[in-house]
């Protein structure tokens, strides 16, 4: 049992912070230029997509997994600049249509060059096995998901705490036109926000695809979630995405694997079976309900 | 004395709902003018559409000899325009140092440039509270933090919509004096608020606008030596 605990905790741990490459970007967006991007998901997919295909071609994940991250923040930006900036002025339900219909071009795209069926992606060969960790096996693969994304998690943080960059995103997420006022050019700085946002998107999206199906229609599921992520973390605070990851990725991961067993010491094995999953299955939004109910701007609101 | 900022016949909207009908102003360099009129006469609008937040319809705007109309807030500030606002419009999510380290810069080619540690100088209360939150201050410390934050870009300009506001007494009184100490140093102001006596004692020359028209113009002492125009326009 202790065992079991300990390996979904950290499997809640991986999942989490890879919720958090994609909620950081999406409540910067949104927070910053008011903006709902539901095509975020899409530029996911498209990062593991494209990471496939480079792992295959290259024979090296490393090299995948940049080109994917670059190929990404190029056409994150090119969406931004073509598209998207047109958006920013619209009222969400706009924005809510358009991006929408770019998930239905981006997924159609997909299907187009890489078929239908989903793509197998393999994790680099010296890290498939288990290692041996406190007394039980775990994937090395999954430890290195941990690593990286608390690698990147830590040095996003710094960037945004730290540096006068961030001071800048976090005050033209707050106050867009008070930023203006005082020299930022907010516009140009979205850019460079937006394609920093595509290429953690990538980075996820290569991570998780050997764990996960590399699959069209994989980028849906994943953004639902990330929006319930910014959402209890506050829209626009990079320190509540964190948060909030950690805590839909541990809520959603622990909920699934221990609830039925939970539940079967109290009630009957049938009422259990049937009752743990769907309870698991909604409890991240029993969770959100729950913290909004108790802070309606949620944990960290990066607005005054 | 070269003129700074020069505003002539500007008229502005809000979508349909034209706000400024003719609005003309000169501040040379150096002197400090204010813009008075009751609530709603279109004082703030006029802030708004030098700073480029509105388009103008008709007029033009010219700053150290160049128009800037049309230019976008971004590249008005980086010309030297450093705007105090309404509401003072604090950065929750920023400490108090980020807010003066944030957008420090030397616009103006100050030879003795405002820093964090000269603003903390002059408003030691900011120095105590460094690393609290925006939103954490009093609104007299937020009003300080505003100018200090508007003095890190050391503007050639600096502009104060309703510089005391909602203040307590003793704040306001510090405020006045900061004015008058950047006045004394050649700062460039321009300010709106309601305490027209402190005004005529800190600035060289007044506009008051009434519905979006420029009315009376003149010196601090035309309007300290005609009261009518106080309660004709002001309603004080």
């Amino acid at each position: 049992m202790t065992q079991l605990v300990i390996e979904q905790a950290l499997n809640g741990l991986q999942f989490g912070l890879m919720l958090f490459l994609l909620a950081a970007g999406l409540t910067l967006v949104f927070g910053i230029m008011d903006m709902i991007n539901l095509s975020h998901g899409s530029l996911y997919m498209g990062g593991a997509y494209l990471g496939a295909a480079a792992t295959h071609a290259s024979g090296s994940f490393l090299i995948g997994m940049l080109t994917s991250m670059a190929g990404m923040a190029v056409i994150g930006v090119l969406l931004e600049i073509t598209l998207l900036r047109k958006l920013y002025q619209r009222d969400h339900l706009v924005q809510v249509l358009a991006t929408f219909a770019l998930i239905l071009i981006a997924n159609e795209v997909v299907r187009m060059l890489w078929g239908s069926k989903p793509l197998m992606l393999n994790p680099p060969a010296n890290l498939a096995g288990p290692v041996e960790l406190l007394g039980f096996s775990y994937p090395a693969y999954r430890l290195l998901i941990i690593a990286v994304g608390i690698t990147v998690a830590g040095l996003l943080y710094l960037l945004v705490t730290r540096t006068r960059t961030g001071m800048w995103v976090r005050a033209g997420a707050s106050n867009r036109e008070m930023a203006e006022v005082l020299g930022i050019n907010v516009r140009r700085l979205f850019t460079g926000v937006f394609a920093l946002g595509a290429a953690l998107c990538a980075l996820a999206g290569i991570l998780l695809g050997p764990l996960l199906a590399v699959q069209v229609g994989m980028g849906e599921s994943i953004l639902i979630l990330s929006f319930v992520v910014i959402v209890i973390g506050g829209i626009g605070s990079i320190r509540g995405a964190l948060i909030g990851s950690l805590l839909v990725g541990s809520v959603d991961t622990l909920g699934r694997a221990l609830l039925p067993t939970l539940l079967r010491s109290v009630t009957a094995p049938e009422i259990a079976r049937q009752l743990g999953p769907a309870i698991a299955s909604i409890l991240i939004y029993l969770l959100m309900a729950g913290i909004l109910f108790w802070r309606p701007q949620g944990l960290f609101p990066a607005r005054g | 004395m070269s003129t700074l900022l020069d505003i002539r016949h500007v008229a502005a909207a809000y979508g349909e709902s034209q706000v400024l009908f003719d609005i003309s102003l000169a501040i040379g360099e150096g002197e400090v003018a204010t813009l008075l009129g009751r609530n709603g006469m279109g004082k703030t609008t006029t802030i708004r559409a030098i700073c480029g937040f509105i388009p103008l319809s008709a007029g033009c705007i010219e700053f150290s000899g160049a128009t800037i109309a049309g230019d976008r807030p971004a590249q008005i500030a980086k010309r030297g325009i450093a705007l105090v606002p309404e509401g003072r419009q604090i950065f929750p999510n920023l400490t108090v140092k980020e807010h003066l380290l944030a957008f420090a810069a030397n616009r103006s080619g100050n030879r003795d440039p405002w820093t964090v540690a000269k603003v903390f100088s002059v408003f030691p209360q900011l120095a105590e509270r460094a690393n609290h939150l925006g939103n954490q201050l009093s609104g007299g410390e937020q009003q300080m933090l505003a100018i200090g934050r508007a003095l890190t870009t050391n503007p050639r300009l600096l502009i104060l919509d309703e510089a005391t506001e909602g203040l307590a007494p003793l704040i306001r009184e510090e405020i006045w004096h900061c004015l008058a100490s950047l006045r004394a140093v050649g700062q460039t102001i321009l300010v709106i608020d309601k305490y027209v006596q402190r005004l005529i004692n800190l600035a060289d020359h007044h506009t008051i606008i009434e519905k979006g028209r420029g009315v009376w113009q003149g010196s601090s002492a035309a309007l300290d030596a005609d009261h009518g125009i106080w309660h004709r326009h002001l309603g004080v």
